[in-house]
């Protein structure tokens, strides 16, 4: 009965024969080309005589554990080609991302199937295996029979990611495209989850990702980052491709990460920014890290003291995308000064003409641009606060301070 | 003036990286006992040892944190992806073994220097295994690195002592520079295991990982690579220290082997009654620090290598395979020593010599890595270089091939002689006629007895 399975280190070594069974070689590596078919093994490499052939996989009638079987005469030396991703040199053994346990694993193996067609045997990638199964398969490969491997394998349990939940490592951009390695895996991640793998990747790993993968992705996953990692992948990448990610970062975390780089290369970047955001950063970049300033961020909501409950639902609407995290609102005066905080959830158990004021917490407590950490925390924990206004030296609304702030700073201590 | 010098500490602490921590665990408990047991029994003459020993110290570890700045991976990564699943297996049995003795040597060192204050091996060496077992697990390690690294100024107790015992400076000077080779058992066992603590082959590795986890990267590598040259300076200029007050205050009166810590403690008597104390407290701080970094570093470099998860922050069941190489390391690295008569110092010294056996096949992994353009770029090896590190590989397996063939014309002539008993009692007895003076040993652990066996360390008790 023909094989329906085959993995690369049962490929490896297998005896290649021509149309009249003539030993030809050993298969030495296998190729896909991706841009053609994502798991099809397009080429075999063949090890002989002098220097390696390479038959397409059309020639192919069949394939199994007794060998290949070829159906054509005319094979090509093997050239080295950046189009093929040639298996045993650049997937066995390094690293992958595993999309769907969102981790970096290595890979052992590869398990194939054999597809058996009218025109000839067709070999594609299905699994990449790791853990122990695939382990002991490489330990005992040319050392124990084939087929004893299959039969004693069975008693470990397998540990395989299914090959289109992959993303492969390249760290030079060209062959990422010519490899066609699609980010969409990454893409599709948590960004804290997608962080938490580029952090166990090496420099030029990480350099690729954050240069080819969408800027919008890249900022929520830059500031998911250790403040130390961050910096050195804006360092590495080029100035206005750190420009464009920073600039979808929200201004405090753009902040805090510029605050991180050397003067020189923050300066490069916020050179490139454009608009309101980099006005923003510029500003909170003024402050103190470990002060309000540096803490705070810009995105609040501040109305003027006369609005109604109505008029207040109607300014929400308007801005939708920052409703997310938004459990307070601020009422000004004509001079922007803070004069009251509204807790948001008050808005849905009061009349529509009620005046904002009247749903005001009481004390109304703020701290100053300049007031230091430890004050700051105390404050969160003493009235059990979501969100804390800051004030700068005018007394007007310079931005809000959230809970979530505090705890990273807490952990981090 | 108080925070003018918090100030200052801050400065200082803020320098230290990963090649100054390295250096002073490379002065481990199998480090001051090789050391001490060199100059004891052999006085001034494995002084000269030191110099190639620095350089070579320097060389690899200049090595392994170049190869981490600029691939940014660890040294068993690298094996693997360069040299495949069987060549990284096998090293990585081999370095467990290594490690593990190494492991059984570092709670030999707490066991050792508690006894001097008759507090038994029993209570002492359970409590700082689960210690250091719940520090590196909880994470609060990084926190106490830094009290390690300030004790680890303890051994200046040596150079005060070195001064304090007048020793012939001139004779030690001389025997720096005028190298002695025999061709015995005992002293090339010596040599190895001098080579082998000074250049740890876990240390590589170690060393590597820190690197990369400090996200050095090759621009800012020129920094990293003074303090990994000033730290190796560092710990042979300690090495030379313990060797001369040895000689001074030990080999002087008499060439004699270290057989517990109070004959290591010897070294240091111009303090009189607290010499036991500044020993005991160095050797204490030596190997709990030691024993902190090298059990995980073993699994990190180890699951690495192998592709199992790793890392404290995840939790058991993501990493069983991590976090089971790690207690096991622990629990069986301290539980030996539990072991009725264990010999604390002899195992200490085998593990070093395994060391030194080790080390030539990692050295050459590291030379075959760092000459590969395309991992290293513009970063490969001079030529110099290259050739200090085959020499230094070609030597250590001479030496290593030299006392295995000694070991093995040992054993034949040994069992030439008619040995007619049975019982294995009687075997073990007769293995080794001067072990009349050690009855005590009878007891101790089949691993230690074998490794002793294959190595001839008995050899020491001379």
């Amino acid at each position: 009965m023909a094989d329906e399975f085959l993995f690369l280190t049962e490929l490896l070594g297998l005896k290649v024969y021509d149309l009249k069974g003539r030993r030809l070689g050993l298969v030495k590596d296998a190729a896909l080309v991706p841009l053609i078919d994502p798991s099809r093994v397009d080429r075999f490499l063949v090890g002989g005589g002098w220097a390696w052939l390479s038959i397409r996989h059309d020639q192919i009638r069949s394939i199994s554990l007794d060998g290949i079987y070829l159906k054509d005469e005319q094979l090509t030396p093997y050239h080295s080609d950046e189009y093929m991703l040639r298996l045993v040199r650049d997937l066995l053994d390094q690293q992958i991302i595993d999309g769907q346990g969102r981790k970096v694993v290595r890979v052992t193996d590869v398990t194939f199937t054999i597809r058996h067609e009218e025109e000839g045997d067709v070999l594609s990638i299905i699994d990449i295996d790791i853990g122990l199964r695939s382990m002991w398969r490489r330990l005992a490969q040319g050392v124990v029979p084939p087929r004893w491997i299959r039969r004693t394998q069975s008693i470990i349990p397998p540990h395989s990611i299914p090959w289109e939940q992959c993303s492969i490592l390249e760290a030079d951009p060209q062959r990422r495209l010519r490899l066609n390695i699609s980010n969409k895996i990454l893409e599709e991640m948590h960004p804290a989850d997608l962080a938490d793998i580029v952090e166990d990747l090496s420099p030029d790993d990480r350099e690729a990702i954050f240069e080819t993968i969408d800027s919008e992705v890249a900022a929520e996953t830059l500031s998911e980052i250790e403040p130390d990692v961050q910096a050195s992948i804006l360092e590495s990448l080029e100035t206005e491709k750190a420009a464009d990610i920073v600039e979808e970062m929200s201004p405090h975390e753009a902040a805090d990460v510029l605050a991180e780089l050397e003067e020189q290369t923050s300066e490069d970047i916020l050179e490139e920014m454009e608009g309101e955001p980099k006005a923003e950063v510029e500003e909170l970049l003024e402050y103190h890290e470990h002060s309000a300033g540096g803490l705070m961020n810009t995105e609040f909501v501040a109305l003027p003291e006369d609005t109604t409950v109505a008029g207040a639902m109607d300014a929400l609407r308007a801005h939708e995308e920052i409703l997310e995290n938004l459990n307070t609102l601020f009422l000004v005066d004509s001079n922007d000064q803070l004069t009251a905080s509204i807790p948001l959830a008050r808005l849905f158990t009061t009349a529509g003409a009620t005046p904002l004021r009247e749903l005001a917490a009481d004390p109304l407590l703020h701290v100053d641009v300049e007031e230091r950490q430890d004050r700051i925390t105390e404050l969160f924990d003493k009235y059990n606060l979501l969100t804390l206004p800051v004030i700068d030296a005018e007394g007007k609304l310079a931005g809000v301070i959230t809970a979530d702030e505090v705890i990273s700073l807490l952990r981090e201590k | 003036m108080l925070k003018r010098f918090r100030y200052q500490i801050a400065i200082f602490l803020s320098v230290i990286g990963p090649g100054l921590i390295t250096a002073n665990v490379d002065n481990d408990s199998g480090g001051i006992f090789t050391y001490s047991q060199a100059g004891a029994k052999y006085g001034y003459l494995p002084l000269w040892t030191l110099i190639p020993i620095t350089l070579l110290l320097i060389v690899t570890q200049e090595m392994s944190s170049r190869m981490g700045a600029v691939t940014g991976k660890g040294l068993s990564d690298l094996i693997r992806e360069e040299f495949g699943l069987r060549t990284t297996f096998f090293l990585m049995i081999a370095l467990v073994l290594t490690n593990y003795l190494n492991v059984i040597a570092e709670f030999a060192g707490i066991a050792s220097s508690l006894e001097l204050f008759h507090i038994s091996r029993y209570i002492s060496v359970p409590i700082c295994a689960a210690a250091v077992w719940l520090l590196v697990v909880r994470g609060n390690y990084r926190s106490v690195e830094k009290i390690f690294l300030v004790a680890c100024t303890l051994y200046v107790t040596y150079i005060i002592s070195a001064f304090l015992l007048k020793p012939d400076w001139k004779e030690a000077a001389i025997y720096s520079v005028k190298p002695i080779l025999m061709f015995d058992t005992d002293y090339i066992t010596m040599l190895i295991a001098m080579v082998g603590t000074s250049i740890a082959p876990w240390m590589q590795f170690y060393l590597q990982s820190a690197i990369v986890e400090k996200g050095i990267t090759a621009k800012e590598y020129v920094q990293s690579r003074i303090e990994v040259v000033v730290g190796c300076i560092l710990t042979d200029v300690v090495a030379f220290f313990i060797i001369v007050s040895c000689a001074t205050a030990i080999w002087a009166h008499g060439p004699r082997d270290i057989n517990d810590a109070a004959d290591a403690a010897v070294a240091l008597k111009p303090f009189g009654q607290y010499a036991y104390l500044l020993f005991s407290a160095g050797l204490f701080n030596a190997s709990f620090f030691a024993a902190c970094i090298l059990p995980i570093s073993t699994a990190f470099t180890v699951c690495e290598g192998l592709g199992f998860e790793s890392g404290v922050d995840k939790r058991f069941n993501e990493a069983p395979e991590f976090y089971w190489l790690y207690t096991l390391l622990i629990a069986l690295g301290a539980g030996v020593i539990l072991w009725p008569n264990f010999p604390l110092v002899k195992t200490i010294l085998a593990s070093q010599v395994l060391n030194g056996v080790l080390l030539p096949f990692v050295l050459i992994y590291m030379v075959l890595l760092i000459n590969k353009k395309g991992l290293m770029k513009e970063w490969t090896n001079s030529g110099a270089y290259n050739a200090v590190a085959w020499v230094s590989v070609a030597i250590m397996i001479g030496l290593t091939l030299a006392l295995v063939s000694i070991t093995v014309k040992q054993i034949m002539q040994a069992s030439a002689a008619p040995i007619e008993r049975s019982a294995p009692f009687a075997k073990m007895q007769s293995y080794d006629p001067s072990r009349q003076a050690l009855k005590a040993d009878i007891h101790e652990s089949r691993i230690a007895h074998l490794i002793r066996q294959t190595l001839r360390i008995g050899k020491f008790a001379d």
